[in-house]
């Protein structure tokens, strides 16, 4: 089975001089298509800037990464946006949500453009807000806001689906809730599921975890059984 | 609808402050565009049509006494079309109620059927009967401000015989679309008349039986003018022809065109510049509104919106202000166009005039806030795409300080950290500083600009009332008297002093450039009307040579030490080469001076006086007009009180009132520059400030750091701007003037004071806009809106 994505020598400097930091330093990766998998390490260690490189946020200063037969680093802006549009579901680490648009606008912000959407309300009624629909970010709590980030990004049905630290404002129970929703979208659709967290518990449900330090991978580990969600306690 | 309009609507409406100055400070330069554009239009088409209609003839030819058979030589003339013989005269009305008779051209109707050119309009009533004796039409305008009804009588006083005319009916013509009071050229539809007859009946009274005294032409299509004036000349000097003249010396179409093309220059000239100030408003605001999305803007793109998408969603933003502004602008500008027809109607006697607006100017108004609008967002848009999307979702990084103003020595121990923020902040960003005092500068040159210019007016006024021409009244004596008439009026009681004058006909040529005007004979050293230099001071005239006022030497474009041509047109009309000697400061009409004794030398009749000015006891003033209004010898009184009236009102009424309108959408601009300034600090620094609240600085000292910067920049931009009004009001002045009155343009501390306090009183209006909305903040919500 062809990778969903491969990444070969990544590197990430943030600024120059003696004042850059190196966030990633020379990343080799593969991840099969349809895994869950996920990253751990400490604060600061790189996980948000990988995620954000493979998720065509942002782009990798060297170091090649693919998504399937599409160089990631080598596409332009315009070619990029496409990646992002057809193909790619984000959750990010800060919730992000627009503020003048309420909970339902923001998820039908993302299945507008979206080729093969599942209805907002229905995404929002997944992570529990059915009842939050018409509320604006500024009415919402912390968790309730990251809700209504991981039905925005659930709702586009993508091939692949990004969440930096989709749990990390949640208490337990709602966290597992939404690693449910993410479980299920996973299973149903195979959706390949790129998930960073602090939570080393969370590995538990990965088909994969991957481990950085100091902007390297130290570690790659295959689960070879996974536990659902519903047992998953931090 | 689409979440994006969704967001459009309701960034809309929360920054509807904003939005409603931007709009306000479009609709206002659009207004200005589309009122200026649409009077000119307007005002021209318009008289194209009349004239068109009724015929106005393309050359005048007065002279003394022509018999009928002349016409046809006229007529046989190369280039002459048809000719037409009329008799004119002066005629005078004596109201009950004036002191003074008033002055009234009387023109002939043909006997039967209608005139060949020039017909008239009739506005109420009917033709005076062909052989109906006394029977006349009336001006409409001066009917209508003396409440005379058709039906009415008149007396009326014609070549020195009283008799009471019947009106039959009100009427207009293209000859006489502005008619000044003689000796003064202010338009007072209530103190000048004209009246139409039949010709033999005016023939009777003016001892023109088989004769014309004014020749009226239509030249053949290819004719040129100048050749065929000589002809015309040449063919009339036998018949004391004064010199024949084509439509642009008609003196009411001179003032009619002094009027559109006034009007056009300031078309032209000032609405862009409102609208230019406005568009940088609009440029930098929208900057700012677009900068403060960055984040949103690194969302979309992280959701696979691409460039054209996000940027369709600004561009919508804009094109919605920019519309709502453009419209309203439009939709005022007709209404105040419109509100500007009536004032036209009272001082020019069209017989209808539409507003029209000008399509071109509402394209321009909308296009160029459009452009203005989308070029700030396009500009800020590129640099934003120019960032990854997770570049731009990111909170702008901490701003680098290191490289901004440190406080060493004595001056960290003078400043506290709120002026250091102030400082810093200001020094941070020092185009975006710069850009907002120019856009407050640009505001406070527009507001003492205009202010300066209202207070010109006054001084226009002061002037020419009160320093150069003292006079209480002037005289003007059917034909040139002997000096002994000075002496009659001096004798009068109750006058305090007389000043004879001598006032003359001529032609004025330098090269090209000619004026149809008169000259003027003054004492040796005049008391009551003087030639004034710019400081003030009193001219005195040469013995050879001749003072032309600023306005006259501008028209001819002449300065002292050159030569002039001066063709006389009355006496044994001679032509005089002189230098002119000195440049006079002359805010009213475009007056040439010279020695009374030197221009009855050249004319050959020594002593000879055409009027004179006078000083009286006020509280005589009136017997003394009444007594002058019985003298045979007098043709016409102009009341200084009066004049300076007509002026008045022309300059509150007439084309002067733009100023009115040009003002408020000055301060309307400033304001809407200084709002849009403190907002900007606002949500730039909202965040900042929350976190300064929070860590427990107090309210008065956030809105300390946030309206300390906005005091600097607008103190800065003060003398800036007030430097820019002190050239504006070049402009401003120079569109104002026309050959009837002239605005002085000078700096006036008061003005410009004025136009400060206003910037300074917006700024306090804003600020404390600004710290109210501050003080009302939610600490939680302004520091959880972002991440
Ligand atoms: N825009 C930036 N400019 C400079 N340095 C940056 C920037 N973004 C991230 N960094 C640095 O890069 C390194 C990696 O950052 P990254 O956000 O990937 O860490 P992380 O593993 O996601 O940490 P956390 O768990 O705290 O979210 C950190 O040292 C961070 O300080
Ligand atoms: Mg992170």
């Amino acid at each position: 089975m062809t990778p969903a994505y491969s990444a070969r020598g990544l590197s990430k400097v943030y600024g120059e001089g003696p004042s850059a930091v190196h966030a990633l330093r020379g990343v080799d990766l593969d991840i099969p298509a349809g895994e869950i998998v996920v990253m751990l390490g400490a604060s600061g260690s790189g996980k948000s800037t990988l995620l954000n490189i493979l998720g065509g946020l942002d782009r990798a200063s060297s170091g090649t990464a693919h998504f399937r037969d599409l160089s990631l680093t080598d596409l332009d802006d315009r070619a990029l946006t496409r990646y992002r549009r057809n193909h790619v579901g984000f959750v990010f680490q800060f919730y992000n949500l627009m503020p003048s648009l309420t909970a339902r606008e923001n998820v039908e912000l993302v299945t507008e453009i979206a080729a093969n959407p599942m209805p907002a309300d229905e995404a929002l009624a997944m992570v529990g807000l059915k009842d939050r629909l018409d509320h604006f970010p500024s009415q919402l709590s912390g968790g309730e806001q990251q809700r209504v980030a991981i039905a925005r990004a659930i709702a586009k049905q993508p091939e692949v689906l990004f969440c930096d630290e989709p749990t990390g404002a949640l208490d337990s129970a709602t966290g597992r809730a939404v690693l449910k929703v993410l479980n299920d979208v996973n299973a149903r659709l195979g959706s390949t599921l790129l998930m960073v967290t602090h939570a080393a518990s969370i590995a538990q449900m990965a088909h994969r975890v991957i481990k950085l330090a100091d902007g390297a991978i130290r570690d790659v580990q295959v689960n070879a059984t996974r536990l659902p969600p519903e047992e998953i306690h931090w | 609808m689409s979440p994006l309009d969704t967001k459009l609507l309701r960034d809309l409406a929360r920054i509807k402050g904003q939005v409603i100055a931007i709009v306000l400070v479009i609709a206002v330069g659009v207004l200005l565009q589309v009122m200026m554009s649409g009077l000119v239009a307007s005002l021209s088409e318009t008289r194209r049509a009349y004239y068109e209609r009724n015929r106005l003839a393309d050359v005048f030819a007065p002279v003394a006494r022509a018999p009928e058979a002349e016409l046809a030589r006229l007529a046989a003339l190369p280039g002459v079309a048809r000719a037409e013989g009329r008799v004119v005269g002066a005629a005078l009305i004596d109201l009950v109620e004036e002191a003074v008779p008033i002055q009234a051209r009387a023109l002939s109707l043909p006997d039967f059927g209608e005139a060949t050119f020039n017909t008239i309009y009739l506005t109420a009533g009917r033709l005076p009967e062909p052989g109906g004796r006394d029977e006349t039409l009336l001006l409409t305008a001066f009917a209508r401000a003396r409440g005379i009804a058709p039906g009415d009588r008149l007396p009326v006083t014609m070549n020195g015989t009283r008799r009471s005319l019947h009106v039959v009916g009100l009427a207009e013509a293209p000859d006489l679309l502005y008619i000044g009071v003689p000796g003064e050229m202010m338009p007072d539809p209530a103190r000048v008349a004209a009246l139409w007859m039949r010709r033999t009946e005016l023939a009777a009274a003016y001892d023109m039986q088989g004769a014309f005294n004014e020749a009226l032409i239509a030249l053949s299509r290819d004719a040129t003018e100048a050749a065929v004036l000589d002809r015309i000349d040449a063919l009339l000097d036998p018949w004391g022809g004064t010199g024949a003249y084509g439509r642009s010396d008609l003196v009411s179409d001179r003032f009619v065109s002094e009027e559109i093309g006034g009007l056009a220059t300031m078309a032209r000239a000032v609405p862009p510049l409102f609208l230019a100030v406005a568009a940088f408003l609009l440029y930098i605001v929208v900057g700012r509104i677009v900068q403060s999305e960055r984040e949103e803007i690194g969302q979309l793109k992280a959701f696979g919106y691409t460039n054209t998408e996000v940027a369709s969603h600004y561009f919508k933003l804009v094109l919605a202000v920019a519309i709502a502004g453009a419209a309203l602008g439009c939709l005022l500008g007709v209404l105040a166009g419109r509100a500007m027809i009536p004032i036209y109607l009272t001082f020019y006697n069209f017989p209808f005039l539409v507003f029209r607006p000008d399509p071109a100017a509402f394209a321009i108004g909308a296009i160029a806030s459009v452009a203005a609008a989308s070029a700030g967002g396009i500009i800020v848009l590129r640099r934003v795409f120019a960032f990854t999307p997770a570049e731009a979702m990111r909170p702008p990084a901490p701003p680098d300080f290191s490289r901004t103003i440190t406080f060493t020595g004595r001056a960290a121990r003078l400043l506290d950290q709120p002026t250091r923020m102030v400082l810093r902040g200001i020094a941070r960003q020092p185009w975006r500083t710069l850009a907002l005092a120019a856009g407050i500068a640009g505001g406070m040159a527009l507001a003492s600009g205009m202010t300066t210019i209202y207070g010109a007016f006054d001084r226009m006024m002061d002037l020419s009332f009160t320093v150069i021409d003292r006079s209480d009244g002037t005289v003007v004596f059917t034909h040139p008297l002997g000096e002994k008439a000075a002496l009659e009026l001096a004798r009068i009681p109750g006058v305090f002093s007389v000043e004879p004058v001598r006032d003359v006909p001529a032609i004025l040529r330098n090269g090209r450039e000619t004026h149809r005007g008169s000259v003027t004979g003054l004492v040796d050293t005049p008391e009551i009307a003087r030639a004034i230099d710019a400081r003030m001071a009193p001219i005195a005239l040469p013995d050879k040579g001749i003072v032309l006022s600023q306005a006259l030497a501008d028209i001819l474009n002449i300065a002292p030490g050159e030569m002039l041509t001066v063709e006389v047109r009355e006496g044994r009309r001679p032509v005089l080469e002189v230098p002119v000697t000195k440049v006079a400061t002359s805010l009213i009409g475009a007056p040439a001076y010279m020695r009374l004794d030197a221009l009855n030398r050249e004319l050959a009749e020594p002593g000879r006086i055409s009027g004179a000015r006078l000083r009286v006891d006020p509280a005589r003033a009136e017997e003394i007009w009444r007594l002058l209004k019985d003298r045979p010898t007098v043709a016409g009184v102009s009341v200084a009180k009066d004049a300076r009236a007509s002026l008045q009102k022309l300059m509150d009424q007439g084309a002067g009132s733009a100023r009115y309108i040009m003002g408020a959408v000055a301060f309307v601009i400033t304001f809407g520059i200084i709002y849009n300034a403190a907002r900007i600090a606002f949500t730039e620094r909202a965040r900042d400030l929350a976190s300064l609240r929070v860590i427990g600085f107090s309210k008065g000292e956030a809105a300390f750091i946030l309206l300390g910067e906005l005091a600097v920049i607008v103190l800065a931009a003060l003398p800036v701007g007030s430097l820019a009004g002190y050239g504006l009001t070049f402009a401003i002045a120079a569109g104002f003037s026309s050959e009837l009155y002239q605005i002085p343009a000078a700096f006036d501390p008061f003005s410009h004071g004025f136009a400060a306090s206003f910037v300074l009183g917006a700024a306090l209006v804003s600020g404390w806009m600004v710290k109210r909305d501050l003080d009302r903040t939610d600490l939680i919500a302004v520091l959880k809106s972002r991440d």
